[in-house]
This record gives structure tokens, sequence and C-alpha cells, in this order.
């Protein structure tokens, strides 16, 4: 019975990361886009899937992959996420520097531009947090309320970037793929739960 | 439908009044001044190629951009005004060069070109257009699609004398 639930949690998965990666490899806009904005938006897609491991691996939540295995990968994940963005920025940039420009300045006449920025900028700041977790010296308390929180924007900054834009992914994949990231990141926080013990550690600290 | 809700002296009248009317608002210099330039759009300019050449229409066609010129202050309809079109398209990028042109307006104070059919890009639908020569102020749109299926696009402009 552990089996079953375990394939069908690990089918389940595939189809929602793989699934929309697959409509918009499909899509017709393809056709009469160059390979660098192919490239650039195709980056966008599969950060929207590496995203929605995330949540999964630092929670402990996929069957056979206990919560130490899981936080090693939810590593190697979080810098190939930042690498798809990286590649995302720059070939969009490529493809259109004044729109690029307007972007990371705030000043596009899109919302999804505003959104999509954020998210980068809190991706950004929750990988620095893991990044020199050691060297920081926060308190494990802390640390863990800061990188969740970084992680909370993200999330809701790319669904918001991708829910509003009109691009190669198919409406109804993107807003399922979009409903599974938000339900996931719920759930994971609330396994976690990251503001336990912030408090205390606040007191101790304040004792010291 | 052998009742007419109105009769033709009815209608003839009730229209020339409403016509009269209209015409007198819109002569009224009160209402004249209210007529407000139109500012540049936010990212309109993206992708400008300063100098488009004017062309009978962009590639192959298929899609129409179009709408009117008018004036700032009196509103009077501006013929022989050049304006510059381009967009990401089943043709080409928007930075491409054959994704650029121009066009004149009518005596009316109308402009319409065709292009190929735009496609979304950078996230939207959309087009941009100038009015970038020497006599009046410089104007950049953005017009975006309300469904990237529309086959036509407009967008108006009022112009403020430089």
């Amino acid at each position: 019975m552990a089996a079953f639930r375990a394939i069908l949690i690990w089918a389940a998965l595939a189809v929602v990361t793989a699934g929309p990666v697959v409509v918009a490899a499909n899509s017709e806009l393809l056709q009469y886009r160059s390979a660098i904005y192919i490239t650039a938006g195709c980056a966008g897609v599969i950060a929207l899937a590496l995203l929605l491991l995330q949540p999964l691996l630092a929670a402990g939540l996929l069957p056979g992959l206990p919560m130490p295995v899981g936080r090693r990968i939810h590593r190697w994940t979080g810098a190939t996420l930042l690498f798809a963005v990286a590649v995302h920025v720059a070939g969009l940039w490529i493809t259109s520097p004044p729109d690029m420009i307007d972007a990371l300045t705030f000043t596009a006449p899109t919302a999804f531009s505003a959104f999509g920025v954020i998210a980068m900028w809190a991706l950004v700041a929750a990988a620095l947090l893991a990044g020199f977790r050691k060297s920081l010296r926060l308190r494990p308390q802390v640390w863990r309320l800061a990188h969740t929180m970084a992680a909370m924007v993200v999330v809701v900054g790319t669904v918001a970037h991708a829910l509003m834009i009109e691009g190669t992914m198919g409406t109804g994949s993107k807003i399922m793929m979009c409903v599974v990231l938000g339900a996931l990141l719920v759930l994971a926080v609330r396994r976690l739960r990251p503001w336990a013990g912030v408090s205390r550690a606040r007191e101790t600290q304040a004792q010291e | 439908m052998s009742h007419t809700l109105m009769d033709r002296r009815t209608l003839i009248a009730t229209g020339t009044a409403a016509v009269l009317a209209t015409a007198s608002t819109l002569a009224s210099p009160l209402r004249a001044k209210s007529l407000a330039p139109t500012t540049s759009m936010r990212g309109g300019s993206n992708n400008y190629l300063p100098g488009a050449p004017v062309v009978d229409r962009i590639g192959g066609g298929g899609f129409l951009m179009f709408g009117a010129v008018r004036r700032a202050g009196d509103g009077v309809p501006l013929e022989g005004i050049r304006i510059q079109i381009w967009a990401h398209t089943t043709e080409g990028h928007e930075r491409d060069p054959w994704s650029h042109g121009a066009t004149l307006t009518n005596a009316d104070g109308i402009f319409q070109l065709e292009m190929p059919q735009i496609v979304p890009a950078f996230g939207q639908p959309h087009g941009h257009l100038a009015y970038d020569s020497s006599e009046f102020e410089t104007v950049f749109l953005r017009p975006v699609m309300a469904s990237s299926r529309d086959r036509s696009l407009s967008a108006h402009f009022v112009l403020q004398p430089a």
C-alpha cells in the first residue's frame, strides 16, 4: 500500500512538472521566436517546475527521500533554480534590452515584470542565506524563518508573474502548476513550522 | 414589423437635432480647450528605430493598425502626419528592421497600415507607435490587444505643437 502511494505521488509529480514543460515546448509562438528568446522562455518554465520541487524536498514530503537526502537535493535544486533564472533574465535581455531594463528598474508597463523581479531578488536572498549560513551565524530558528519568508515571496511573486503572462505555457497547465505550487508551499510551511522557537531564541539572546 | 417606432419626419428632426447638438458641443471653445495632448506610454519607445520608411504595408500584411491624429486644444484632424509602427509579429522581432514601417494620415486625420499578425511577446500581444517629427511634441504609444487573436489594433494621438 505504501509502495502504491509512493508510485502515485511520484507519478503525479512527474505529470505536474513535466506536463507544462511539454505543453510550452509545443507552443505555436515558438515558430516566431529566435533561439535565444526560446531558451530564455524555456528557462522560466523550467524554473517554475524546479520551484515546485523545493517545498517537497525541504519538508521531506517525497516518499523514499528522507529529510537529510531531501535537504541535500533541495540545495542542488536551489542552485539550478538560480541558474535557470539567470538564463531567463540574460536571454530576455539579449532579445530585447529596453524591455529587460524597464523590468529590472520597475518601470515596465506590465505588472508581471515587477512580480518577476521581486521573486528574483527574493530567490537571491534565499540563496545567499543558504550559501552563507555558517558565516552568518544566525540562530537556526531565525535562519529558518528568514529563509522560509524569502521562499514565500519567491512563490507568491513567481505565481503572479506566471499567471499574468501570455506566453508559451498553456493556460490550463500553468494554472494547475501554480495551484499545486501554492498548496505545496502551505503544506511545507505548516509541516516545518518555521516560526517555532523564534521568539524563544530572541528571549535567550536578550538575556545574554 | 408593420409598425415603425418613429416616422421619417421625426427621425430626420431628431437626427438633425442630435448632430447639431454634438457639433455645437465640439465647436464650443470651452469644450475644445479640454482636449489634452496624448502622453507617451511606459515602454512605448522600446526597440524604436528612428526613420522607418513610409510603406504601403509592413511585410505580408493581414493585420491592421489604425487610429486618428488630432491637434491638442481645438481637436482639428491633422493631415499628412507621419506615424511609425513596429511590433513583434509572425514575421519578425521588434528589433528587426523589417518589422518597422511608417504611414501618413489622410485628410480626416486617419492613418491605417497593414502589417503581419502581432503575436504575444514579453508577455503581452502589443504594438508600438511613434509620432517623432519636428512639428509636434514626440509621442510613443504601446497599445495592448484585448485578445491575441484580434486582427486589428487601434491607437490615437492628440499632438501638442512643439
